[in-house]
């Protein structure tokens, strides 16, 4: 989808490996240190596979991506099938659970090419029918009349980028779609997957007022399926949107309506029926995305397509230049990354800290046996602090956002972090007193 | 080649000894290049710019700082004359250097722009030039500009100086157009030096810089007698002997001469390691020929303060080296060790004036490379006590404060003193109005008021110093579009009703934010820094009460709201990695925040309230 989707599948976010799949410029660098003490070697994965392409740039987006040259469909598919093998085998994955396409625009790719990367992840590796394969679609006619074949091909759940249902508001943002043909896109997706379509909606965007996002919202719900997702616009630097901005032309809403129209959503959402699971993900009759579920729990993660896992900002990337190298070499991976320990354990708590149920005990210590929940952050006085005004719960479930800390995530997360840090140079100070006392002989 | 030059050549009626005044862009510079041309000290080259101005920032402002000497030999009606040169700061914020110059002279060039007229600064000029009983040469300088008018700048003069329209010279110092008068003048009307070669050895030491080779080079004006290479001389306030090295003139760059006689002007090295040594305005006499000491210059005041720290406390030995590089050439800076909670270890500088304090400033940026955190510049208040026990532990009975956070609270004191200056404003008429009004919101109180021409107004106003060290200039400038003019001086300390303000954050005092007040601004100036303070600190997740207090009555406050939502919704392309970065960065910062209770302030939220506005 063009833009707004939780990637979750942009992580391979793996106990002490990810796999990077990024403009090749030289060799590998490898980087991996031996770490014996995780507790789990996984052998599962969820794949995220990755369109390059959009028609055209969004008013709103710095995303870089690329607005296809010519028809190179079948060197993509090619390509995209051959990085798939490769980086399942050197990761020795042998189960996919869930599948994710994301983008740019996959759902301008040809339903064969979705059908091949599925063929060759169900020959490396073991793909239950079951398995969730998502595929973002950009609701416009074209989008609409290929989501038949996108499901023949294996996709069983779609994510439509409906952004909003005015007219003005679609143009402003720079889509190629009317609400009608997305409130279509959406119709015709519930028909041939019912209950597993999300719908992408956006707010704070230019003009809005916070009643009018809450009957857009409301008139959205009427219509869309059991999965939603919420973004807020952020204004980037560099887009068509922020010099507008900067010109006068638009103005963004407040920061204080923002964060109104963000509980207002919250509010309607849940007496529509849907739990929000995620800061921005909310499901009914339990259509929680299991892609997306499994990235902010710290699952593994492989990613496929020139520019996953890159930095939007500080590297470019061209898809030409990752199809040579996929093609001279089987894969376009330029880095692999260790990940510390402590890094891991930092974003084991960011990503959890974003899900409604938090952190259990059990699966933080799946990732810090030696350090529990409790012990990190029982004693801090930051943490009383934040506990003792309601922003935070601390309790046998394990550690969580209270419904109006959730919001406030991003003001908690800096002093959550440097607990942890603390926490764990303190162990390894006492790791290290321990070490130095058992090799004194006295 | 130089070496040639006979001293003796020059007796005391050969010589003279001047100065040149002006207000900033009157043309001082140009017209001492010309001079300098003319008399061959340096060649004519269209590079001839500002030949005295050595300092960048004296180049950049078009001012002068330091005072520079020349000596020109100059042949008139076939005698040749000595004439030196001692070019002296135009402002009275370097009154102190001025003072120093206008020991050494008999004479002055007031100059003034045929096109701007007379301008507070040359008033100012003027009138320390007359008390020192100088000869005054009016010089009207641009007269080939289109819109030169000498004849409204030569009543003017009348008007305001009492000189005569016929001792104005009207001159072009850019094009050189009768700058040849200007030194027959010299010759012509400013008295020779009052000094005998007869008399023993007698010197004053007007100036002196620091060579890191040859130790401490003085400037010095002989009094009496002459000294040779190889005299040994004697400092009267120390009563320490040296060898001379070497002595000569400066022409502005140093001519070695075998001698330096009665009534002329040079330099003289003489093995002095400290400038401490060569204090300006002490005495030199040879030794075994002790002369009475000359008068001397009063210790310059500092009159305006501001704290000065280094933007990260590692570079606290690098500006420390700096500082004191600085004031080895500029003993009227006063240092004082200073520290604050939020800027850490630092100093709290004195400065003669506003200006001194900007020059310093650029100085320690431009030649030390160094960045500093300038606080808001503050005066030196004085409290009388009324405690005995209080008079006795300070052993006087009026005490002067510095640091705001020092100040005694009232029940000990039984009346405060605020410094006042006495300000010259010369505008064109139709802003006298706006002036009178932002005067008097300054505090300021009419003392005079006089056309000095049919479109010229010069008034006089007494201020306290408080009210005008900020932004008060700036003000005058863009009230008028840039044409009032104003300068002050130093007038005494006045009875004042001062408070000292406090600033609380959610009810804590911050102690480097504690500011003195008048009691009439106290509302005003709260207000302002609660504003101020609220656009400094970040949002918290829970609200935030700014307050300014005086005693236990809150006399101002701003709150802060509450996030209301801060939690990253939507996250796509690299923005986890991107958002990782941020938050590790965060917490990062978090380890060095400020927290007064349980607020957190970043180190630069006081800095923007603290520190100048630029």
């Amino acid at each position: 989808m063009i833009g707004h989707t939780l990637h979750a599948g942009r992580r391979a976010l793996y106990p002490g490996l990810r796999y990077f799949s990024e403009t090749p410029c030289g060799e590998i660098i490898e980087d991996v240190l031996e770490r014996t003490d995780y507790p789990r070697v996984t052998k599962q994965a969820s794949l995220y596979v990755h369109w390059p392409y959009c028609l055209r740039r969004c008013s709103y987006c710095n995303f870089n991506k690329y607005i296809p040259k010519d028809n190179n469909d079948h060197v993509m598919t090619e390509c995209l099938q051959r990085e798939t093998e490769t980086l399942l085998q050197l990761s020795q994955v042998s189960c996919i659970t869930s599948v994710f396409f994301g983008g740019g625009t996959p759902s301008l790719a040809h339903p064969s090419t979705i059908a091949a990367v599925l063929e060759t992840v169900s020959r490396r590796a073991y793909l239950s029918d079951k398995a969730e394969v998502t595929l973002e679609v950009n609701p416009t006619p074209a989008g609409k009349t290929k989501l038949e074949d996108f499901c023949r091909a294996g996709v069983n759940r779609f994510s439509i980028g409906v952004q909003s249902l005015k007219d003005e508001d679609l143009k402003i943002l720079g889509r190629d779609h009317s609400p009608h043909q997305a409130l279509q896109t959406v119709d015709e997706a519930r028909r041939l997957c019912p209950g597993r379509v999300s719908v992408d909606v956006m707010f704070g965007r230019p003009n809005q007022s916070v009643e009018s996002w809450e009957n857009e919202l409301s008139e959205l719900l009427t219509v869309c399926d059991d999965h939603v997702s919420l973004y807020q616009l952020t204004l980037e630097r560099g887009t068509q949107l922020f010099k507008q901005v900067r010109g006068g032309e638009v103005t963004m809403p407040a920061e204080d309506v923002t964060a109104e129209m963000y509980q207002c959503a919250r509010r309607t959402l849940q007496q529509h029926g849907f739990l929000q699971y995620e800061v921005s993900n909310f499901a009914r009759q339990n259509a929680v995305s299991h892609h997306n579920r499994s990235y902010w729990k710290g699952g593994q993660y492989i990613g496929v397509g020139p520019g996953v896992l890159r930095e939007a900002r500080t590297q470019t990337l061209e898809p030409d230049v990752w199809i040579r190298e996929v093609q001279q070499r089987g894969h376009a991976t330029r880095r692999r990354i260790q990940l510390s320990h402590l890094e891991l354990l930092e974003e084991v708590l960011v990503m959890g800290m974003r899900m409604t149920q938090g952190i259990n005990p059990k699966h933080w210590e799946s990732f810090s046996p030696h350090l529990g929940l409790h012990e990190v952050f029982g004693t801090s006085s930051d943490v009383q602090e934040l506990i003792r005004s309601g922003q935070l719960i601390l309790d046998d479930r394990g550690l969580r956002c209270s419904w109006d800390g959730l919001a406030l995530l991003d003001s908690m997360l800096p002093a959550l972090l440097v607990e942890l840090q603390r926490q764990m140079s303190q162990r390894d100070d006492r790791a290290d007193g321990r070490t130095k006392r058992s090799s004194d002989p006295q | 080649m130089l070496d040639t030059i006979d001293m003796s050549k020059f007796p005391v009626d050969r010589i003279r000894n001047f100065c040149i005044i002006a207000h900033i862009d009157h043309g001082k510079s140009t017209l001492a290049d010309r001079l300098l041309e003319m008399t061959g000290a340096i060649a004519k080259t269209v590079k001839n710019k500002q030949v005295l101005d050595k300092l960048q920032v004296e180049r950049e402002r078009g001012i002068t700082v330091k005072a520079q000497t020349a000596s020109l030999i100059y042949s008139h009606q076939g005698q040749q004359y000595l004439l030196n040169l001692i070019d002296t700061p135009g402002h009275v914020d370097f009154s102190y250097e001025v003072s120093r110059s206008i020991s050494a002279c008999q004479g002055v060039l007031l100059i003034v722009d045929a096109n701007q007229g007379i301008q507070a600064q040359t008033v100012a000029n003027f009138y320390l030039a007359f008390e020192a009983q100088m000869a005054i040469i009016p010089v009207i300088n641009k007269i080939d500009l289109k819109n030169a008018d000498p004849e409204r700048v030569e009543k003017q003069i009348e008007k305001v100086f009492d000189l005569s329209c016929e001792e104005c010279i009207r001159v072009s110092a850019k094009l050189g157009t009768n700058v040849e008068m200007v030194l027959q003048a010299i010759v012509d009307r400013i008295p020779p030096p009052v000094a005998s070669i007869d008399d023993p050895f007698k010197a004053l030491v007007f100036d002196s810089n620091f060579d890191h080779y040859r130790g401490v080079v003085a400037n010095i004006a002989v009094f009496g007698g002459q000294v040779k290479k190889g005299n040994k001389i004697v400092l009267a306030h120390l009563g320490k002997t040296f060898e001379v090295n070497e002595l000569g003139l400066l022409r502005p760059h140093e001519h070695p001469t075998q001698k330096l006689c009665a009534g002329q002007v040079g330099y003289i090295v003489a093995g002095m390691k400290d400038v401490k040594e060569a204090q300006i305005g002490d005495t030199l006499y040879l030794q075994d020929q002790p002369v009475e000491t000359l008068p001397g210059f009063k210790p310059a005041k500092a009159m305006v303060f501001a704290g000065m720290y280094p933007m990260d406390q590692t570079e606290y030995p690098a500006l420390r080296n700096a500082i004191e590089r600085l004031t080895l050439n500029d003993s009227s800076v006063t240092v004082q060790r200073d520290s604050s909670v939020a800027l850490g270890a630092g100093w709290r500088l004195g400065f003669l004036g506003l200006l001194h304090m900007e020059v310093f400033n650029q100085r320690l940026e431009q030649e030390h490379n160094a960045s500093v955190i300038v606080t808001a510049p503050t005066v030196p208040y004085k409290a009388v006590l009324s405690s005995p026990k209080l008079i006795k532990e300070h052993g006087s009975e009026v005490i002067t404060i510095v640091n705001p956070a020092q100040f005694p609270e009232k029940s000990v004191v039984s009346e405060y003193l605020e410094p006042m200056v006495l300000g010259t404003i010369i505008t064109p008429d139709t802003y006298t109005g706006k002036i009178m009004t932002l005067s008097l919101k300054r505090r300021g109180i009419q003392k005079n008021m006089v056309y000095i021409d049919e479109q010229r107004v010069m008034m006089k106003y007494l201020f306290p110093l408080n009210e005008i060290v900020v932004d008060f200039y700036d003000n005058l400038k863009s009230l008028s579009s840039g044409y009032a003019s104003f300068d002050y001086e130093n007038a005494d300390y006045q009875a004042a009703d001062l408070i000292k303000m406090n600033f609380l954050i959610n009810g804590e005092p911050v102690e480097e934010l504690i500011t003195i007040v008048h009691r009439d601004h106290a509302y005003n100036t709260g207000k302002a820094m609660c504003e101020r303070l609220k656009e400094s600190i970040p949002r918290q997740m829970f609200e935030v009460a700014v307050q300014a207090a005086i005693g236990s009555k809150i006399i101002a406050r701003e709150t802060i709201k509450a996030y209301k939502k801060n939690v990253l919704a939507k996250c796509y392309g690299g923005d986890i990695t991107r958002k990782m970065k941020l938050l590790r960065r965060q917490a990062e910062g978090k380890k060095k925040l400020r927290r007064i209770g349980c607020v957190e302030v970043p180190k630069d939220a006081f800095i923007n309230v603290l520190k100048r506005k630029d």
